[in-house]
């Protein structure tokens, strides 16, 4: 019948009219700034940069904590080119106590940042990380967009928070790492001790120890430049 | 107490113009007239906007606006302050004189056609004897206005949109005549007042409406239609057709003209709704006999109320129609459905009173519709859309 379907559609039209009055499953509006829905785990916005307040002396010292070594990995890889840093001149004790670099200058302009993670995914030592805080509005559209090292600084239980299964992860990642780095020095210590000792009898070269072997082969490795799980 | 209360707006105009001297007396009472048509509908139009921003909300499952004033009623005067504010562009090679003009005129005309509308018993600025025919001359003027927009701003798609607007409006405005001319055929008279008296009768408590016959039943659905197209209202708003105009014919229109276009596409809407309430709904009748302690000027605009619903309903609910889809329907569909409602009418009155006249009347019109429904169904090929190439 002709106007058959003019007919359902209104039917389906004032279905949502009252229904939306009663039924909230049908008025699914929340009205933002009042109502929030809690962000999802997966949100990206702006990348930060996380520190370790907990090895530091000063929990608050975001600074010191900072793990990013001013590698510029990040910086060259950044396809919008929004990263700005400076390497720093002399070394620091990073997160860990060792001697690095830091980062003398870090900005990101988030007005040209695209959020594509790839400093994320760049980064060796999961320092750089995305955020979810979107309201990020300022009245400065240039030097109020130009976030530097402080305002990007954020601790490691501010990640958790907000990403706790990629931050998990990326803890047990850094703590396995960090663990072999120690096995490493251990181990090179002792093959050094053992190669001081064995020093004066090189007159009459003995075969090395099987397990010393091994221990130089590592060595040789830990001294490599610093690569991943650092 | 109910007559006075019926009778509020005329005795107030009769205070106030017994306050004047004698020769102005007449001139003050169509002044004051003139002055409340000028400050209701615009105000009902500020209600309206707001209402059918919410009304849509709604049917899309949405809010609506509510951050102007409580549930946001004052949003109209935030709109309001932001089109007077803005600035008022009129493009270099424009006609200025005549891309001034333009929403003048289809205000101006928008606003006369409401003079012959009574709107409540005796509430009736000009009671005209040819009431309906000046009407239909004022609502053809607006189509002036529309084509004068969209010529003067020399814009290509003001052009195309003042050029779909007038093909469209001459069209509906045949259907939109024919559709009225049964009512006229009824009552033997072109006058308002005595069109809404004819229905302002009872049996066993109901209304004598026209709407309650097979042929006002018929006339008014043809009539709502063209009313939605000679109001450039969706389905048929393809004047504006945002995807493809831009806006159509106020396209280079901005600031407080273009609220003045705006302004006159709501009281076009109110007017030719308040026509057709006029015609088919009884006017200011109430709708049961029982109920007839009520004032009439509240029917009246409950009516009216009733129809802009209906139009933001419809406009929530159909999508936009194509050029030849709607001159189709118009001229092979709507047009020879008039001409068969004329002869159903003169039927109905000459068949004199009883049960024949309503099912001769009705098998007529249902198997009309239902026959040029069907053929029109047959030559369309309804179903899921087949791919020539792509498959």
């Amino acid at each position: 019948m002709l106007g058959e379907g003019i007919l359902k559609g209104m039917a389906e039209t004032a279905r949502n009219f009252v229904g939306s009055f009663f039924s909230a499953q049908r008025l699914t509006t929340v009205q933002y700034p009042e109502e929030r829905i809690a962000p999802y785990e997966a949100a990206r916005v702006f990348p930060f940069l996380v520190y370790d307040s907990k090895n530091t002396a000063d929990p608050a010292d975001w600074e010191a904590g900072l793990r990013c070594v001013a590698c510029q990995i990040c910086e060259k890889e950044c396809p919008p080119k929004c990263i700005y840093i400076d390497k720093s001149k002399d070394k620091k004790p990073d997160a860990v106590g060792k001697q690095q670099f830091y980062p003398a200058r870090f900005d990101i302009d988030i007005s040209v940042c695209m959020s594509c993670q790839i400093c994320v995914e760049v980064c060796p030592f999961e320092a750089i990380k995305m955020d979810t805080e979107f309201e990020l509005s300022t009245v400065d559209r240039f030097g109020g967009l130009l976030l530097d090292r402080k305002q990007l600084a954020k601790s490691n239980e501010y990640y958790h928070r907000i990403h706790p299964t990629e931050a998990a992860e990326v803890d047990d990642r850094l703590s396995e790492g960090r663990a072999k780095t120690d096995a490493k020095i251990t181990a090179g210590a002792i093959s050094a001790a053992i190669r001081g000792a064995e020093l004066p009898a090189r007159v009459a070269p003995k075969p090395i120890p099987e397990s010393a072997q091994e221990d130089i082969a590592t060595r040789t490795a830990a001294e490599r430049p610093k690569g991943a799980g650092n | 107490m109910q007559e006075t209360l019926d009778q509020i707006f005329v005795l107030l105009q009769h205070r106030l113009m017994g306050a004047l001297p004698a020769p102005w007396q007449s001139l003050g009472g169509v002044v004051l007239g003139v002055v409340a048509i000028v400050c209701v509908f615009p105000a009902l139009f500020a209600l309206t906007t707001v209402f059918e921003r919410k009304g849509l909300g709604r049917i899309q499952n949405r809010i609506g606006p509510n951050r102007v004033g409580p549930f946001g009623l004052l949003q109209p005067i935030a709109d309001g302050i932001k089109s007077l504010t803005k600035e008022d562009i009129v493009p270099l090679s424009a006609d200025a004189a005549v891309h001034f003009l333009a929403p003048v005129v289809l205000v101006v005309t928008v606003f006369m056609g409401f003079a012959v509308l009574p709107m409540g018993r005796n509430m009736v600025l000009v009671d005209m004897d040819a009431g309906l025919l000046f009407y239909f001359a004022m609502g053809a003027s607006t189509e002036l206005a529309v084509f004068m927009a969209g010529w003067s701003s020399r814009n290509k798609y003001s052009l195309m949109g003042a050029m779909r607007a007038v093909a469209q409006m001459i069209s509906y405005e045949v259907v939109l005549l024919l559709s009225s001319v049964t009512v006229v055929m009824m009552t033997g008279s072109l006058s308002l007042t005595k069109i809404v008296e004819a229905q302002n009768q009872y049996t066993w408590g109901l209304p004598h409406w026209f709407i309650f016959s097979p042929w006002g039943l018929a006339g008014f659905v043809m009539y709502a239609i063209a009313a939605t197209a000679e109001t450039n209202r969706s389905p048929f708003d393809l004047p504006e057709g945002e995807s493809e105009l831009v806006a159509g014919y106020h396209t280079e229109y901005s600031g407080f003209k273009f609220a003045l276009f705006f302004l006159g596409e709501y009281l076009a809407m109110f007017s030719i709704s308040g026509l057709g309430t006029t015609l088919f709904l009884g006017g200011w009748s109430s709708p049961l006999a029982s109920l007839a302690w009520v004032p009439s000027w509240i029917w009246f605009f409950a009516k009216l109320m009733m129809s802009i619903f209906v139009f933001i309903w419809m406009r929530g609910t159909l999508p936009r129609l194509r050029q030849d889809q709607l001159m189709n329907f118009a001229w092979k569909f709507i047009l020879p459905m008039c001409l068969l409602n004329l002869m159903v009418a003169a039927l109905w009155r000459f068949l004199g009173e009883g049960w024949l006249r309503w099912v001769v009347c009705s098998a007529i019109l249902v198997a009309a519709y239902a026959g040029m429904g069907l053929n029109e169904l047959r030559r369309k090929q309804i179903g899921p859309r087949r791919y020539r190439y792509a498959e």
